[in-house]
């Protein structure tokens, strides 16, 4: 079972590659707020969303997927995790 | 001419007991406690001094509190300016500032943020805090506080307006960089919530949709068509309203009947929002407009929502709905093209002219320009913008530029064909790229900025911005996403980002948008 910290550089790499192509890795760190920054719209919130329930074959349900549970990447490893 | 506040107090006389509006919470108020809520807003506003003529700020989230305190500013006959409250606290307090608001609702939580912003921009309107908008409750112990200081506010009488006065003022995004304010009187909205009775002929029993934000001009069809037929308005929560499958729930839940949206919306709901395992039997209208709605999600979405109207509805905040089109029942499994936005409404009158502003042959593609009684006054304090909003050296009528341009089709009205300027609609908000650019170059380290809107089958456009740097290197995209959403709304904020050396030029040494936009 993957822990927390390989979600959460999966998911970095996921996103890097979909949502910020070109940009420096390094950047991305694990406190940076992805949806109250306008780095994620609602349609890539629903993508990534989808990407998480398909890699770790899991369930998000709607009220879930919002800013209090995605908004870093630490919230989302925390999310996925409590779901395995 | 019936003002828009007399539409609630006529509907609390008739029918005083039935449930007005729908909270995001659930929650709900009567007409007759709305009404009475509005006058306690209408009674501390005349006596902080606001009258006719005057303007009042809303920074509050979709409410009951919101809608009462909209009635309330009507009712002291002053015009209400609603500011998006999700949108950073800056921009809020230059359109309050702009206008000058003589008094300001505020969201507790945004009220210091905001306090400041005004402070630095040298206004100071009269601040009511509502702190937790939702039921009313909120409004109504701003009011007891008021009250409690400065003593119970005198029972005054609704002002009695006529159609020149203003309304509200509406702040869309400026092609120089600022917002600016289409300013609307009571007779611009009277006449089309009259054309909205004709078309829509709506019942008691129906419940309208609230899905776009106050700031925008589709509420105005929401809030006034639903009170002045003592319906109900529903409000629909600025988050849920953007997550598919919580909206379905809430449609199904409150039993919406009216339905009116951008057609971005109904997209999602289309593609994400499970709508088969939905109950929706009870929507029985759908209206789009802002955006062109691709044929193949339209078709979707009439497959799986069978036997309701749907109407096209185009026009932009200046007019408010000027054209529309009634999609027949069936759209063919072959039809690709986007339905036309339709004949002129019956208020309005339409031409299609030339870059001259000289009316073009019938079924010659031009720019759409609309006469009538729904027609916007002006913008706010912007003389030259206002003059070249209009055909100039006409005498026969007030023709608004539309920007759009379209074809006649003798059997079905206009076809949408483009713009003629830099303006985009995504998610049917009104986005001038412009705009984007003066965010873009108050950056420290960007030389050059351009911005371009590209298609894009699941979002309808994307926005691509081009940058050179002064130092040559590129700035991290989570950076730049993070100061542009510091500056301008969310929806604003480009998709992509591209660095060049310099940007590419025309010969004439212009920045050369067209190959920018083709990639080339």
């Amino acid at each position: 079972m993957p822990d927390q910290n390989a979600i959460m550089a999966a998911t970095k790499s996921f996103i890097l590659s979909e949502f910020l192509e070109g940009e420096d890795p390094d950047e991305l760190t694990e406190d940076v707020e992805l949806i109250s920054s306008g780095i994620l719209d609602s349609l890539a919130t629903l993508k990534l969303v989808t990407h998480l329930e398909n890699t770790y074959d899991i369930k998000i349900e709607a009220h879930e997927a919002d800013e209090d549970n995605l908004n870093t990447l630490v919230d989302i490893a925390k999310l996925v995790a409590s779901k395995l | 001419m019936t003002p828009l506040h007399r539409f609630l107090e006529e509907s609390a006389a008739r029918r005083g007991a039935h449930v007005a509006i729908v909270a995001p919470s659930g929650r709900t108020i009567t007409y007759a406690d709305l009404d009475g809520l509005a006058d306690r807003v209408r009674d501390r506003l005349v006596a902080l001094g606001v009258g006719r003529g005057d303007r009042v700020g809303l920074f509050v989230h979709k409410s009951i509190d919101t809608v009462a305190a909209i009635f309330g500013i009507l009712k002291a006959g002053a015009a209400y300016v609603p500011v998006d409250a999700s949108a950073p606290a800056a921009r809020g307090a230059f359109i309050l500032a702009d206008c000058g608001v003589k008094a300001c609702f505020v969201e507790g939580a945004a009220t210091e943020a905001l306090e400041a912003e005004l402070a630095a921009k040298g206004a100071s309107p009269r601040i009511l805090e509502i702190e937790t908008p939702d039921d009313g409750a909120s409004l109504a112990s701003c009011l007891d506080r008021c009250d409690a200081a400065q003593g119970k506010a005198a029972v005054s009488r609704s002002a009695e307006v006529g159609p020149d006065d203003l309304g509200y003022v509406l702040y869309t995004s400026g092609s120089t960089g600022k917002p600016k304010g289409v300013v609307l009187s009571q007779g611009n909205a009277t006449c089309f919530v009259d054309w909205c009775s004709d078309v829509l002929a709506p019942r008691e029993d129906d419940r309208f949709s609230s899905h776009a934000p106050f700031h925008f001009d589709l509420s105005i069809l929401d809030i006034y068509t639903a009170i002045k037929h003592r319906a109900t308005l529903v409000l629909i929560d600025e988050e849920v309203g953007k997550r598919p499958g919580e909206l379905a729930a809430w449609i199904e839940r409150t039993g919406i009947t009216i339905w009116y949206s951008a057609p971005s919306i109904l997209t999602m709901l289309v593609q994400h929002g499970e709508l088969a395992t939905r109950d929706h039997a009870r929507v029985r209208i759908v209206c789009f407009a802002g955006e062109v709605f691709p044929v193949v999600h339209l078709r979707s979405l009439m497959q799986l929502w069978p036997g309701k109207r749907y109407l096209n509805l185009y026009g932009p905040t200046e007019t408010n709905v000027c054209t529309w089109y009634e999609i027949p029942a069936t759209v063919p499994e072959d039809r690709k093209d986007p339905y036309p936005i339709g004949p002129v409404c019956a208020h309005l009158r339409a031409i299609v002219v030339d870059p001259e502003g000289r009316e073009v042959g019938r079924g010659s593609e031009g720019e759409l320009c609309i006469a009538g009684p729904s027609v916007l006054q002006r913008y706010w304090n912007l003389e030259e913008q206002t003059a070249k909003a209009f055909l100039p050296d006409r005498t026969d009528d007030r023709w608004y530029r539309t920007g759009d341009l379209v074809r006649e089709d003798p059997e079905h009205g206009y076809i949408y064909m483009g713009r003629r300027d830099r303006m985009v609609k995504k998610r049917g908000y009104r986005v001038e790229l412009g705009e984007i650019e003066a965010c873009l170059y108050q950056h420290p380290e960007i030389l050059e900025a351009a911005v371009v809107a590209v298609p894009d089958e699941a979002a309808g456009v994307l926005i691509r911005a081009h940058l050179s740097t002064k130092n040559g290197e590129k700035i991290s995209l989570i950076k730049l996403k993070k100061f542009c959403s510091e500056r301008i709304p969310v929806y604003m904020v480009p998709d992509g980002f591209a660095f060049h050396p310099v940007l590419p030029k025309t010969s004439t040494d212009k920045v050369d948008y067209q190959r920018l936009k083709t990639g080339a």
